[in-house]
């Protein structure tokens, strides 16, 4: 009942014509996000304008249609957004999907398109895809703003870590 | 679609006398259960048997001196003796081995417990092999994993062929005179293929191994002989063939298991305890430490009896009759590849399959729009999934309480996913 809903013509939108999913060029931090027991693997690069905002977002990988949708609707609302409401907005969104938020006119108000993943929170098993390119981002913002380098290595050791 | 059954055999698999005898499967009609790998659902039975013993006969088993305590420990002594039979352990006069049955949580415990004390019987240690194949699920494998890495033996796998085989050369060329252990599954939760375990019994004892064998996914569909396969081990759990979750059962050789040394201790499981010594009580209470489950051995007791009213051999052929049905179904669609043998008679019970560029999560969340339930993901297989070259697969496993039109809802939730990906065909 939840997927009927989940599977609309807009998510399978974000699937079959992503906007964001290309290998972008002049990125200014990047971080790489797995979830090793689905197979999703995601690259995702970020480039930062003068004033501090993302400028443009953009991800590589593959995965289920839940993880690639969530990251093209996330990538969509992250320009123009400073680190810290970026890492806000990635909060907001795991409480949604968790089922802690649910003011659905706060969460289209917030998160626009990527408020339709609300249905998630029905869906316990598929929580890790859909805050996958969410969680990536947040790391890698927050391992930024600690002037923490973030690699590959270092996302898949603590992918490790985290499954240990 | 074209299936190589016969008129009588797809009317065999249509009628469905079995699912009244499965309340869930009876109150929620809507339900296509084709994850019976995973768990079997439970008959009507084994939930009245588990409520009678708490209301006539509740009572700590094994130590008391009065008539409830001795009915609770008649009950596990009972279903001691029927799992035995079950499977085949049998004296020469034909009387079940109950003793030799020890009661666990689950299968993964019985290997467990192997896996902890296996070892010090066999002395195994640097220079020594264990060796399983690379379709066990985790359970059989981590714990492998862990032993050699606590004692320096190697861990040595039996890889399968093109044809989902484990040949007799690799038999010959992996079980060797280091090889002190070899476990190993009789059917493969992913492939669903059925390995020759008295092949593979005769060349471990050819070497002087000891033969453990996984028994999760086969016990619940097939007639299972411990005589006739000739391991010395054998480990299922009860959920998977209608019984209560938490009943395990490790079958084993008398005596290695009065060679073996407890698994865990405490109370039940002595003869006599010292300030400083404990002497063990006989096999099989040596490895049941604390209070067991008597209300789950009485209820899996009840379990077996329902499957033998049945007959495991009409049960073991019309399981046949529904996994060649589904592997030709599966087959029939040109957007899914099986995983594993495309002959349906080679299926005990699972077949994995492929939905070409859908990600099974995506698959199993979009079947259960349509209330179809199956698997998807690792199958916690996950060496054996990537030896096949995948990260993830969808599975549908059938029981005896399936029937033809689970089936074919299924490849309709299929069709639907397809076109909900690529639009309507």
């Amino acid at each position: 009942m939840e997927a009927t809903s989940l599977y609309n013509a807009q998510f399978m939108d974000h699937v079959a014509h992503p906007d964001y999913k290309y290998d972008m060029g002049d990125c200014t931090c990047e971080h790489d996000g797995i979830n090793p027991s689905c197979g999703d693997e995601l690259h995702l690069k970020v480039r930062m304008a003068d004033d501090g905002t993302i400028a443009e977002a953009a991800y590589t990988g593959h995965g289920c249609a839940v993880s690639m949708a969530s990251a093209d609707m996330m990538s969509d609302l992250m320009v123009g957004k400073t680190p810290e409401e970026a890492i806000k907005l990635c909060q907001e969104f795991k409480d949604m999907i968790t089922g802690k938020q649910t003011d659905q006119d706060q969460l289209e108000q917030d998160l626009d398109e990527a408020a339709m993943l609300k249905d998630v929170s029905h869906m316990p098993a598929r929580v890790k895809c859909a805050e996958l390119a969410w969680r990536t981002l947040s790391e890698m913002l927050k391992g930024t703003a600690d002037g923490q380098a973030s690699t590959t290595e270092d996302a898949a050791d603590a992918q490790k870590a985290a499954n240990a | 679609m074209d299936t190589s059954l016969t008129p009588e055999e797809l009317s065999l698999i249509e009628a469905n006398p079995y699912k009244k005898d499965f309340p869930l499967l009876a109150q929620k009609p809507e339900v296509v259960f084709l994850d019976s790998a995973a768990t079997a659902q439970r008959p009507g039975v084994v939930l009245d048997a588990q409520r009678r013993f708490y209301e006539t006969m509740n009572a700590n088993p094994l130590r008391g001196l009065y008539k409830l305590s001795v009915e609770a420990t008649q009950a596990i002594a009972d279903a001691r003796a029927h799992i035995a039979r079950f499977i085949g352990a049998l004296d020469e006069s034909g009387q079940p081995l109950a003793d030799d049955v020890v009661f666990t949580r689950n299968a993964s415990e019985s290997l467990n417990l192997l896996a902890h004390t296996v070892p010090q019987v066999v002395h195994l240690g640097p220079g020594d092999q264990v060796v399983i194949s690379i379709m066990e699920h985790h359970s059989n494998l981590i714990p492998w994993q862990q032993v050699c890495r606590a004692t320096g033996a190697e861990l040595v796998y039996l890889r399968t062929n093109d044809d989902y085989e484990i040949t007799p050369d690799e038999l010959q060329a992996k079980i060797g005179p280091h090889t002190k252990i070899v476990s190993v599954t009789q059917v493969s939760n992913v492939l669903g293929v059925q390995n020759d375990i008295a092949a593979i019994a005769q060349r471990a004892h050819e070497v002087g191994a000891v033969c453990i064998v996984d028994g999760a996914q086969s016990v619940p569909h097939l007639q299972v002989d411990v005589r006739h396969m000739g391991c010395d081990f054998l480990a299922f759990s009860a959920h998977k063939l209608g019984g209560p979750m938490g009943i395990g059962v490790l079958w084993g050789r008398h005596d290695l298991l009065e060679a073996m040394p407890p698994f865990l201790t405490g109370g039940e499981m002595i003869d006599s305890v010292t300030e400083t010594d404990a002497v063990w009580a006989p096999v099989p209470q040596k490895f049941e430490a604390g209070t067991q489950d008597a209300a789950g051995s009485y209820a899996f007791d009840a379990d077996l009896t329902y499957l033998e009213g049945l007959g495991m051999d009409a049960i073991e052929k019309r399981e046949r009759l529904l996994a060649i049905y589904l592997t030709e179904a599966l087959e029939s669609l040109d957007f899914i590849t099986v995983v594993g043998p495309k002959e349906g008679v080679r299926h005990i019970s699972a077949v994995s399959f492929d939905v070409h560029g859908i990600h099974p999560h995506d698959v199993a969340s979009i079947l259960d729009m349509s209330n179809v339930c199956i698997r998807a993901g690792h199958h916690c297989a996950q060496p054996l999934l990537s030896y096949l070259g995948y990260s993830s697969t969808c599975r549908a496993s059938v029981a005896f309480y399936d029937d033809k039109h689970d089936i074919d809802q299924l490849v309709a939730g299929l069709q639907n996913v397809w076109s909900i990906f690529h639009g309507s065909n």
